[in-house]
């Protein structure tokens, strides 16, 4: 049965893109929204199956065939599910689903075809991500990993017209095959050394070792590649720059890539195989220290831009660094709880962003924006929700997932990671806050082109009906996904860290007796969540102050570090420097040295210089074919008089 | 008897052909269904065999010999093996193809071409088969004759040049091939008393160290200059280039892989302690030029030229899993033989029915085609993506096998080989990039037809087989498995044996 979730979207993905132009928009896109439900539905029964299962021995397994088999290699087609994957098929499909419905309405301008075409790459999408997450080894996960970032590539370069969106979506393939290559290396290093790909064998087998201490044992090297792997997909440091400009695709690809599917791989992959990231502490800790910078790198970025999908795009960066933080303190538990809140969050923000341009006609600059409370009250209630949400306001999902990493974080004794993800926490109330007051509150700032501003105004409609239940449906997600997790602190009993625990161990084994220490530390938690709490509100509080009642301050502040300002501006000119250090070297390189210098000039020269010379050497040759019998018969003396001479004095 | 009909039937075809009168060429229409009549009778006769082949046996099938020139030991004799079968197979499922891509661009002299055609094909198919190397010496060099004049007569503005090179190269690690494969006969009779050319027999001979080495080389050249292995491969881009479509698909789908065959069926197994020495060498010659193939293939402005200068890439795969000598190795090597033959076949035969729209194959002279043929554009997108190795499609398995084998062996080789994934997905993409996105830069281009029915025909079955390549492997790894095995062991036990004697 566990094969019908991702095979559901496959089929909708394949009769989409058979016969989708034949279709109504009615049919592709009802069919495509079908199927979502549909795998959703079978996603609930199969977690409810497994959900009757005794603890510790939740595990649904399907081996559909084999895929691959050479000589004593042999790589199944299997799907698991286990209290883990339960969690991100859930996420997955539901989520998937109210996108797919969202997009129903928001895509409608497009052409019959193009709107089959759009439906049948987002169900290609939820597909492959599904299998990525049902993958029993990490060669059908691959298929998904793959597959996610091929889907990405189409769909961010969806309106392929368009050169910035071709370029995004190439850039956003290649960045990923970057880290793919990583991966695959990794892979072939477990494959090599521990002999299988299978998630659980390879738990059982490093369970039985000691954790390397130093940073250049097998598993340390093997981990370290797969995160560099993780790092493309989850756009961490350094392979974090395609994600801002994936935004180039339509408003709900860029929460399908940001929410459901996509960068949450890599999160997943490192809960995946949370028993060999935590026999490599030395990975752990880069894992920590890589999220961390991230994390506070793209909040900076985050504050000062100005397109309102590209300030969500760098608080996605910002929230994965968070999660990988947790991941890399061995918090497993807690970077999942807070992959599964930001999944509701950061879906909502993204379609009610895509409601605000959708209502704009395309407009996406928060400064030409303010004053759309009244005008869309729909979106603006929604989208306030996903703000506070995002922002860790207390008793909304956001908080309880975010506070259990910062605490997870400062009790391993992390104080600098704490302070840094205590920095960012500041920085996304802020940032986001910003983005709530330019857009939604203050004056209406109109596009300066005078002709569609008459309209506009006036005939501003909030989201229609498939957009608006979307919303609506993740603003109560949004507020209420985290009592999933409520800390014993607060007199609950974490029912998600208690479902999800028996996935960051080996197979059977017992489960350590570490989730009463929390208990004894409340007092600290309890103090943490207080300063965290504050800092959340202070940051909206900063904001409102700054954006709302003394906008000058903002210019004045910019106009005093310049420098700072365009530095961020201009997000840290990382994409200018890979530019000049690796891509134009590479592509100067290849043209006049690779081809023009040794191939044309070296080897064909030497090839053609032989010809030549072969050619020259006949030349001369034919000049001794005179004709003249005299000459002949002189050679013929010459001849046999060198022959006998040779015979004579042997 | 089967397997003789299998290059006979093609070879009879070209005779047929020959009988037609087709002055002024009005004949052509039969002609050309009577050619492509004949390649899939052919690939009707290698399903058969495919589908009677004993895939549990490591042996050589379909085995026939007779004497031909007996003073010398010369046989007619053939047989088939896990290698060479599915080798046969693609070679007849890419003929069809191929002489169906010539119809809307041969107008001159059809059925010369469809001639030349079949007798490429019946070449082609003689040289799996055969396990006598003078057999097989002639039918390597019979193939020579229809290319060098397929590109010579209906190639480009500067076909001359190109054929002439083409020829010229080959030869000449042609002669230097025949040299030792007379010189392996007169060790045999050294040994024997007897003149062999029997692959078999002169598998069990026993070859000092020394002398393995010059006749490792002499093979090895020759075959490495098919590949192409860097730096044999300048010959290729100006091939493909000038090369009809027809020319190239055959050319990329099957020529190539005759190189590497020849390394798996000739060098490794009757040198074992050569290819043991040069092995890591040679594995470093393919591992460049996986890097050097892709990074020059992303800067080349023509179409044709970068998908030739990719082969070098691809290939460069495939004998480093030769190199490595091991199950996954070996087996991914023949697999990424069998892919690179549809993936590249079919990106030729797309980008000739682009240049036979517009009589150009630059990239600068396209740009927004996805608008104009999206079904075009959508076959050339599953053959980018077969071609960059994405899994669920062929180029994924062989890729990921050879790596692995290679790993087994020196995981240093696949460090800088894995360096190749990457690129290729940069110069594919781009490429499709600039052809099929972005807005329609050329007027010319804004009212171009989309696949005709013909093409449709030569298209699909490419992507089909792209597909269960990809999803379903172990129909194809299956009946290699017992013979790729046979000779890894044969190469393993010559090297451990000699290792051991004194």
């Amino acid at each position: 049965m566990l094969a019908l979730i991702p095979l559901f979207p496959l089929l909708g993905f394949l009769v989409n893109a058979a016969l989708g132009r034949r279709l109504r928009k009615t049919a592709s896109g009802g069919l495509a929204c079908a199927v979502m439900v549909a795998s959703f539905v079978v996603a609930m029964l199969s977690v409810g199956e497994l959900a009757g299962m005794a603890e510790g021995a939740r595990v649904i397994e399907q081996t559909v065939y084999t895929w691959i088999a050479s000589g004593d290699v042999v790589l199944d087609l299997t799907f698991r599910l286990d209290p883990l994957a339960a969690v991100m098929i859930l996420v997955v499909t539901g989520i998937g689903a109210l996108i797919h419905i969202y997009s129903t309405a928001y895509m409608h301008e497009e052409t019959d075809g193009e709107y089959a075409r759009y439906f049948s790459y987002l169900n290609l999408f939820a597909a492959f991500m599904l299998v990525l997450v049902l993958g029993g080894n990490f060669l059908v996960l691959f298929v998904g990993w793959e597959g996610v970032g091929l889907c990405s590539y189409l769909l961010i370069g969806f309106w392929f017209t368009k050169t910035s969106a071709a370029d995004a979506g190439k850039k956003a393939f290649v960045v990923n095959r970057i880290g793919d290559y990583a991966f695959v290396l990794g892979m072939l290093f477990l494959l090599v050394r521990f002999g299988t790909l299978d998630f659980q064998r390879l738990a059982s087998v490093v369970a039985a070792l000691p954790p390397e201490a130093g940073a250049f044992g097998a598993i340390s090297v093997a981990t370290l590649l797969l995160f560099i792997g993780a790092t493309g997909k989850s756009a961490q440091i350094p392979l974090y720059t395609w994600l801002p400009d994936a935004m180039e695709g339509p408003t709900p690809v860029s929460a399908l890539i940001h929410a459901a599917t996509m960068v949450t791989a890599g999160v997943y992959m490192i809960g995946r195989n949370a028993v060999l990231f935590s026999h490599a502490p030395g990975t752990l800790l880069i894992v920590a220290i890589v999220g961390a910078v991230t994390a506070l790198m793209a909040g900076t970025i985050g504050l000062v831009q100005n397109d309102i999908k590209r300030v969500l795009a760098y608080s996605t960066v910002s929230q994965l660094g968070l999660m990988f933080l947790a991941m890399g303190m061995g918090a497993f538990g807690a970077g999942i709880f807070h992959l599964y809140t930001h999944a509701f969050f950061k879906a909502l923000l993204f379609l009610g962003s895509g409601a605000v341009i959708h209502a704009l006609h395309g407009e996406q600059d928060i400064r030409r924006m303010g004053g759309l409370k009244r005008l869309l009250p729909v979106t603006y209630w929604t989208f306030l929700i996903g703000s506070l949400a995002i922002a860790g306001v207390p008793f909304l999902s956001g908080f309880f997932s975010k506070d259990e990493i910062l605490y997870e974080t400062f009790a391993a004794g992390h104080w600098i990671l704490w302070t840094v993800a205590a920095v960012t926490s500041l920085l996304t109330a802020t940032y986001m806050f910003r983005l709530v007051c330019l857009t939604f509150h203050g004056e209406r700032r109109e596009a300066s082109s005078p002709a569609p501003s008459h309209a506009a105004a006036s005939h501003l409609h909030d989201a229609p009906p498939a957009m608006a239940l979307a919303l609506v449906v993740l603003a109560v997600g949004s507020a209420l996904a985290g009592y999933a997790g409520v800390p014993h602190a607060l007199g609950g009993t974490n029912p998600l860290g208690a479902w999800l625990a028996p996935s960051f161990r080996a197979p059977g084994a017992n489960p350590v007796a570490e989730l009463a220490e929390g208990s004894g530390a409340a007092g600290l938690e309890l103090t943490l969540m207080a300063v965290s709490s504050a800092i959340a509100i202070g940051g909206i509080a900063l904001a409102a102050t700054v954006w709302l009642r003394r906008r000058q301050l903002a210019d004045a502040v910019a106009a005093r570090v310049p420098g700072l300002y365009r530095l961020l501006l201009n997000k840290y000119y990382v994409d200018e420097l890979y530019d000049a250090a690796v891509v134009t070297p590479i592509r100067v390189g290849s043209a006049e040295g690779l081809w023009r210098g040794v191939d044309v000039a070296v080897i064909d020269g030497a090839v053609n210089g032989t010809a030549s010379l072969v050619a020259a050497g006949s030349g001369a040759l034919r000049r001794i074919q005179t004709g003249s019998v005299r000459a002949y018969a002189g050679s013929m003396f010459i001849g046999v008089v060198v022959i006998l001479g040779y015979y004579l004095w042997r | 008897m089967l397997l003789t009909l299998s290059w006979l039937v093609p070879l009879l075809g070209a005779l047929v052909l020959l009988c037609v009168g087709n002055r002024d060429g009005r004949r052509d229409a039969l002609v050309r269904w009577l050619s492509l009549a004949v390649t899939l009778a052919t690939f009707a006769v290698t399903l058969v065999i495919w589908a009677r082949f004993d895939a549990a046996s490591p042996e050589f099938q379909f085995v026939e010999r007779h004497a031909w020139i007996p003073a010398f030991g010369i046989d007619y004799f053939i047989g088939i093996d896990g290698i060479s079968l599915l080798l046969v197979v693609l070679t007849a499922f890419l003929s069809p193809i191929a002489l169906l891509s010539s119809w809307g661009s041969i107008e001159r002299k059809v059925k010369e071409f469809s001639i030349f055609m079949l007798a490429l094909e019946a070449a082609m198919i003689g040289v799996f088969v055969s396990l006598d190397l003078f057999l097989f010496y002639v039918f390597w060099d019979a193939m020579l004759v229809p290319m060098y004049f397929l590109i010579g007569i209906w190639g480009y503005d500067q076909r001359i040049y190109a054929a002439v090179k083409f020829m010229l190269y080959t030869m000449a690690g042609s002669v230097l091939m025949l040299v030792a494969i007379l010189g392996l006969a007169y060790l045999h009779s050294a040994a024997t008393g007897t003149y062999s050319f029997d692959l078999l027999k002169l598998y069990t001979l026993d070859i000092a160290p020394q002398t393995q080495m010059w006749f490792f080389l002499a093979f090895t050249v020759a075959f490495a200059i098919k590949v192409p292995l860097f730096p044999f491969h300048t010959w290729l881009p100006d091939a493909h280039v000038q090369a009809p479509t027809a020319g190239s698909v055959i050319l990329a789908g099957v020529l190539l892989k005759m190189g590497t065959y020849g390394l798996l069926r000739f060098s490794f197994p009757l040198f074992p302690e050569a290819a043991a020495y040069f092995a890591p060498g040679l594995a470093l010659l393919a591992v460049i030029g996986i890097v050097y193939g892709a990074l020059v293939a992303m800067v080349q402005p023509d179409m044709k030229k970068l998908v030739a200068y990719s082969s070098v890439s691809h290939l460069g795969f495939v004998v480093l899993g030769i190199c490595a000598m091991n199950m996954q190795g070996v087996q991914g090597a023949l697999y990424q033989m069998l892919a690179h033959g549809v993936s590249t076949g079919g990106l030729f035969l797309l980008v000739g029915m682009l240049s036979d729209r517009r009589h150009t194959r630059l990239i600068s002279e396209f740009g927004g085609l996805k608008a104009v043929m999206p079904r075009l554009t959508a076959a050339f997108m599953i053959i980018t993506l077969a071609s960059i190795g994405l899994p669920g499609l062929n180029g994924f398995v062989g890729e990921f096998l050879i790596m692995l084998g290679a790993f087994r062996w020196d995981p240093r080789f696949v460090v800088v080989a894995g360096l190749g994934v990457i690129l290729s997905a940069v110069y594919m993409l781009w490429m499709f990039q600039r052809v099929y996105y972005g807005p329609v830069t050329h007027e010319e281009n804004a009212a171009l037809p989309d696949l005709r029915p013909r093409e449709w025909a030569a298209v699909v079955p490419l992507c089909a087989v792209a597909v269960v390549m990809g999803v379903f492997p172990t129909l194809f790894l299956k009946p290699m498995e017992a013979s790729v095995n046979a000779v890894v062991q044969r190469v393993q036990v010559a090297q451990t044996l000699r290792a051991e004697r004194p």
